[in-house]
């Protein structure tokens, strides 16, 4: 930019392609959207709470436009001025050239200020709004469907709330006043450009298809370049994170020389995509200065022969030369700004998508109260499948009195966890019912049901947040002695006091600072605080090592004591204590009965306990006798 | 530490380099000549009304229109070369760099912390520097050129920019060292967001279960918040800057003018020149700008040096022998010599005075609780490390005097954690030897368990594996593993916790398939059941990096305390409750 008679990009574009967070990223091809008008129509409504203000950014840059447009001029008229007072006799007129300058300068001021002032503007119009819209889709995500959340991936749902959003915001904040500025400036420039001079604008004017075609021919080119760049860039990277976390296991399977074979052969072809998206897109920069600068010369000669001949004046040529360097500048701006604004207007697509996804049924109107529940669970007739065709559970019956237990067993894979989903109401019945004390619990608030259920699941979920508050976390309103009686009494205390900050000690973002089994015990403390009547546990099987497993075993029966209680199972304890065994094998419940009644069948239970048990409790049993 | 990174990568550019400085020079002359030239249009032929001088000026104009542009391309060629083979040549050296650490090393800094500098820091520096290449070189030519030719047209006027440049500097700073440690905060605020947001979709079981919603909503309504606040003040100080640049630019033209008009009114300047003046003042800020976002992009590049620097620096603990063994028996003979392992700069040692040999045809078992030194043990086998005293000796040969290949041939490893590569089942399998037939991959996924799956998969071997293996369960993972060591077929077997994911009965069938492949192989199980390694050769008893038994099951139950005490441990786990 600093090499040519016109500036390329505006300052502020400069600063953002510097500075800003995306700084060196070479530009993504552009994704398009579906629906590009409605879309965007259903964008600009969001911005409705803010019209009040919106109304003042762009009356603000109206007056900011015009103000700035109108400073070439006048700016051009001092010249005159000192021009006609050289030619003149009586000198120059000092008086009047301060004047025009003080105003020249104050329009400048004015306009600086009213650019200023619309931009903090606007800055609030669209971070609230994006407030607003990162708020709506968090809400979303908690009134969705569990079926939903299961079936898309994480990566996906998580990227529409932040890179997308961050991607409307960005595209919002460039092209809300900018599209408008520019093209304000476009027209204001070619009126004041028409009133100096009809020919000469016909050339300014005439240099702008000109400029269009040479974006557009070297774009088409580069585009190809960047998009091989980004391909490249993408299995490169591929290549380094399988390489560098699989390290071990590239040396001793001895691919060491062939890896790094592959990368130097990747490597290359991303150097080549790359220099080529590099040169192509950086001969935009000479090839406009040589459009600007043709359009500079025409517009010196053409206008020096008009003045030469009397039909110009001298700050006229200067003014002129000031606004056909504006003129281009903001044709080009706006067809960047197309760009931006397709990618904006896509992410705001996949957010809408989201916003409109079906919400979980809605709680019955009025609802059905169960006080102080005794903990009876029946289920009744119950039918369920994922999907139609696919029947998972048909005409399941089924009774836990209150303080039973039942276990869940079967291989991996055999559908455990749709008992608790159904359970839980995370998925609705296809027919039958499962009734709490009697009483149908679709006829329940899911918040109600839900109160009376502690659960403790293999995947240990824990928050970014103290000790403290993840096992609080099972009732909000807990004394910190009622916290460290839970603690105590699922184990969790011991270790807590064994580091450095106690229950005050941050978990990190993967709770890394404590051991699978440490987690898995502050979320049994953390049931053990919600004091449920129902309680549904997951038995681990991942490795957990053996001293750390007891205490787990120890705590889980502790939070058994007198509640009703599902448990997948896997340990024989527990199957062989259960009041009832549930035997599930392809997401079908193939038997039921408790371990004497079910073993004297002969059926599935038989085999899978001889199968899995059997040798491992001979094993036992002789080493404990 | 940029300096540094650029001294030495883009030294092989120098010529390069020095084409680009000598094309922009005459292509930034040729664009700032224009102004002058212009003065001249004005000062001779438009005053004068001398119409042939304008045309001659005119033509002059247009050639140098075009000189600048061929020049100014050839420059971006040369300079895009430089920058990007500076990235690629850095990319080349790090990987091999990182590909030539040990386990050591890589846990140092971690898998992912290499992966970022290698991707992220690498594109960061090298944006830097290709745009330094290209575009930025010229800010200062610009700087250079015109300030000398402002100087030339009218040397008092030329004062304006004494007043102009500090001007322009200071406010631009004033507004980016706001900006930047904003930028910095926005980042972790994203990042909080996306770590609520990420807690709450991975644990809406749990948070629905508790009926913690509105919770977790304050929870996301906090961080929403104060990722708002900072992203306005953020957009607010950028959108300060364009009024700021524009509004010096143009205060500073309407001064010049002012000025120059009583130089003019006295004789002293033409008016041609306030014209060209006032394009270079232009010109002359417009590159002052440039100049400050080079400096202030300056340091967070320089960051991202560094972290390169620092990989680039490392050398790895593993060196290979000078003159190493290139030949062994391969019988599988194992055997570890007092051996001990310490971090450099730990109090205590991971691993201390280890000894046991384990022989052909025998399976040698570790059993010990989490941090007991298992994995390093298994480690310092395939010298992934090595260790701090004593030996490691295979066909009794100490590891470190055999060639690494050797040795790696000789010693396969099932990792505690199974890692797949993407492609297919046959490529993960191909991995430990290219040259195995389909037969034999078949036979190592029946002894692993394997093939009931995979022939369940529509496209059987050539069924495709995501990156990870994060395509099938984890017992799925740790059998493909398994089938990929048996691949190797050597004559040490290590099996890092292999089993852990298996249920009894799977693991049950595996051990008793492998007992015929290992007949003449060495065996080494590392393991947490004592259900799987109960019938082992010898089990080695671990604690705090200790051997506190070595034996048989039998034995080791009477006369070692530790093991007793985890075979009952398991025994309650599994008996009581």
């Amino acid at each position: 930019m600093s090499q040519g008679a016109a500036p390329q990009r505006s300052p502020a574009a400069e600063a953002r392609a510097t500075v800003g967070p995306r700084m060196g990223m070479a530009t993504m091809p552009v994704e398009r959207s579906k629906d590009f008008r409605n879309s965007t129509i259903r964008l600009i409504s969001w911005l409705r709470p803010e019209r009040v203000r919106m109304t003042l950014v762009l009356l603000f840059a109206v007056f900011s436009v015009v103000m700035s447009v109108v400073g070439p001029k006048i700016l051009g008229n001092a010249t005159t001025t000192i021009v006609r007072g050289v030619m003149s006799p009586n000198g120059i007129d000092y008086a009047s050239l301060h004047r025009t300058l003080l105003i020249v300068a104050a329009l400048y001021l004015g306009s600086a200020v009213l650019a200023y002032s619309q931009g903090f503007l606007l800055a609030g119009v669209v971070h609230r709004t994006m407030r607003r819209m990162r708020s709506a889709v968090e809400v979303k995500i908690n009134r969705l469907p569990l079926d939903y959340i299961d079936r898309t991936p994480r990566g996906d749902l998580l990227s529409r709330v932040t890179n997308d959003i961050d991607n409307i915001a960005q595209s919002l904040a460039q092209t809300l006043s900018m599209l408008f500025i520019s093209l304000l400036t476009v027209v204001g420039v070619l009126i004041m450009m028409l009133t100096i001079s009809p020919l000469l604008t016909l050339v300014a004017v005439a240099t702008v298809p000109v400029t269009l075609f040479t974006i557009k021919f070297i774009a088409t080119r580069s585009k190809k370049r960047f998009i091989a760049q980004w391909a490249h860039t993408g299995s490169l990277n591929a290549l380094v994170e399988e390489t560098f976390a699989g390290h071990s296991l590239v040396k001793v399977f001895g691919q060491q020389q062939a890896t790094e074979d592959t990368f130097r052969g990747l490597n290359e072809k991303l150097f080549d995509a790359s220099f080529g998206a590099q040169f192509i897109s950086g001969i935009i920069m000479p090839a406009m200065m040589l459009v600007s600068n043709l359009n500079y010369v025409a517009i010196a000669v053409i206008g020096g022969l008009r003045v030469a001949s009397g039909n110009l004046s001298i700050g006229d040529i200067q003014a002129f030369i000031q606004y056909s360097r504006q003129f281009t500048q903001p044709i080009n701006q706006l067809a960047s700004m197309a760009n931006m604004l397709q990618s904006g207007i896509a992410s705001a697509e996949r957010v809408f998508e989201l916003l409109d996804i079906d919400e979980q049924r809605a709680d019955p109107a009025d609802p059905t109260v169960v006080p102080e529940p005794s903990g009876r669970v029946a289920f009744e007739h119950v039918s369920f499948s994922y999907s139609a065709d696919k029947p998972l559970i048909t005409d399941l019956s089924l009774v836990a009195e209150p303080g039973q237990s039942i276990a869940i067993v079967g291989p991996t894979g055999a559908g455990k966890t749709t008992l608790v989903n159904l359970l839980m109401r995370f998925y609705e019945l296809d027919s039958g019912a499962i009734t709490l004390d009697g009483t149908d619990i679709a006829s329940m608030r899911r918040e109600e049901l839900r109160s009376n259920m502690g659960m403790v699941l293999q995947d240990t979920w824990l928050f970014g947040g103290t000790i403290r508050d993840n096992i609080a976390y099972g009732n909000l309103n807990a004394t910190d002695e009622q916290i460290i009686d839970a603690a105590r009494a699922t184990y969790v205390d011991r270790f807590v006091r064994s580091l450095p900050d106690g229950y005050d000690t941050v978990l990190d973002d993967e709770a890394s600072n404590l051991s699978a089994g440490e987690k898995q015990l502050l979320t049994i403390a953390r049931a053990f605080l919600a004091e449920p009547t129902i309680l549904i546990l997951d038995e681990a099987t991942s490795s957990v090592d053996t001293r750390t497993e007891v205490l787990i075993q120890h705590a889980m029966a502790a939070l058994r004591t007198n509640r009703t209680s599902f448990v997948i199972a896997h340990r024989l304890s527990t199957i062989r204590d259960a009041d009832t065994i549930l035997v599930m094998e392809h997401g079908r419940i193939v038997e039921q009965g408790n371990h004497a009644r079910l073993l004297a069948n002969r059926g599935a239970y038989y085999d899978l306990y001889n199968a899995q048990f059997v040798a491992a409790a001979v094993e036992l049993d002789g080493q404990a006798s | 530490m940029l300096i540094t990174l650029i001294r030495r990568h883009l030294l092989p550019y120098k010529k390069l380099l020095l084409a680009v400085i000598a094309l922009q020079i005459v292509a930034v002359g040729a664009t700032m000549t224009l102004p002058t030239l212009n003065a001249r249009l004005i000062d001779q032929g438009i005053l004068t009304g001398d119409t042939n001088y304008i045309l001659k000026i005119g033509a002059v104009m247009l050639a140098l229109s075009l000189i600048q542009a061929v020049f100014g391309i050839s420059a971006t060629w040369f300079g895009s070369r430089a920058g990007m083979g500076f990235g690629r040549d850095i990319r080349d050296e790090l990987f091999h760099t990182v590909t030539g650490f040990s386990t050591r090393e890589v846990d140092g800094f971690g898998a992912p912390s290499l992966i970022t500098r290698i991707t992220n820091d690498v594109l960061q520096v090298q944006t830097l520097v290709v745009m330094l290449c290209t575009t930025f070189i010229s800010a200062p030519i610009t700087i250079v050129i015109g300030i000398f030719l402002a100087v030339r047209e009218d040397a008092p006027l030329s004062l304006i920019l004494v007043a102009a440049i500090p001007v322009l500097l200071i406010s631009i700073s004033t507004i980016i060292i706001r900006v930047v440690p904003q930028y910095r905060n926005m980042q972790e605020r994203i990042d909080r967001v996306n770590q609520v947001l990420r807690e709450q979709i991975v644990g809406i079981r749990v948070i629905r279960a508790f009926v913690r919603e509105p919770l977790e909503t304050d929870r996301f309504g906090e961080a929403n918040d104060r990722l708002t606040r900072t992203a306005t003040l953020t957009s607010r100080y950028m959108s300060s800057m364009f009024p700021t640049v524009m509004l010096v630019l143009n205060v500073s033209s309407a001064a010049a003018v002012w000025i120059a008009a009583d130089r003019i009114g006295a004789g002293e300047m033409k008016v041609g020149s306030l014209i060209a003046f006032l394009t270079y003042l232009v010109q002359i800020l417009m590159a002052v700008m440039m100049a400050t976002f080079v400096a202030v992009s300056w340091p967070r590049a320089s960051v991202c040096a560094e972290r390169v620097l620092e990989v680039l620096r490392t050398d790895s603990s593993i060196v290979t022998a000078a003159e190493p063994v290139t030949a062994i028996d391969g019988s599988g003979h194992l055997e570890f010599r007092n051996v001990t392992f310490s971090y450099p700069g730990a109090e205590k040692p991971v691993l201390s005075n280890i000894s046991f040999t384990a022989v052909p045809g025998q399976t040698t078992a570790i059993i010990g609780s989490t941090g007991s030194g298992k994995t390093s043990l298994v480690n310092l086998v395939a010298r992934l490390i090595d260790c701090s005293g004593g030996s490691v000796l295979l066909d009794g040969v100490d590891v470190r005097e055999l060639e690494p290949e050797l040795l790696w041939r000789n010693a396969a490893i099932v990792p505690q954690k199974p890692y797949l590569f993407s492609g297919t089942i046959r490529s993960n399998l191909m991995f430990a030897d290219p040259d195995a037939t389909e037969a034999d991959l078949w036979k190592a996924l029946e002894i692993a368990q394997a093939a009931d799956f995979v022939n369940a998969m529509p496209e059987r071997l050539d069924a495709p594996i995501s990156q990870g293996g994060t395509n099938v369960s984890g017992g799925q993972r740790q059998r493909l593993a398994i089938a990929r060591a048996l691949v190797r077929k050597p004559s040490v077997y290590v099996f890092d916790d292999s089993f852990s994911a298996l249920d009894l009965a799977t693991d049950s069938r595996l051990r008793t398939a492998l007992v015929p492949i290992t007949a003449d192989r060495t065996m080494i199980i590392v393991a947490q059941r004592v259900s799987t390694i109960r019938h082992a050769d010898q089990i080695l008893v671990l604690e705090h990096g200790e051997c506190m038994g070595l034996g048989t099951h039998e034995e080791l139950i009477e006369t070692c305390p530790t093991y007793a005490e985890i075979v009952a441990s398991q025994l309650t786990a599994e008996e009581a409750a």
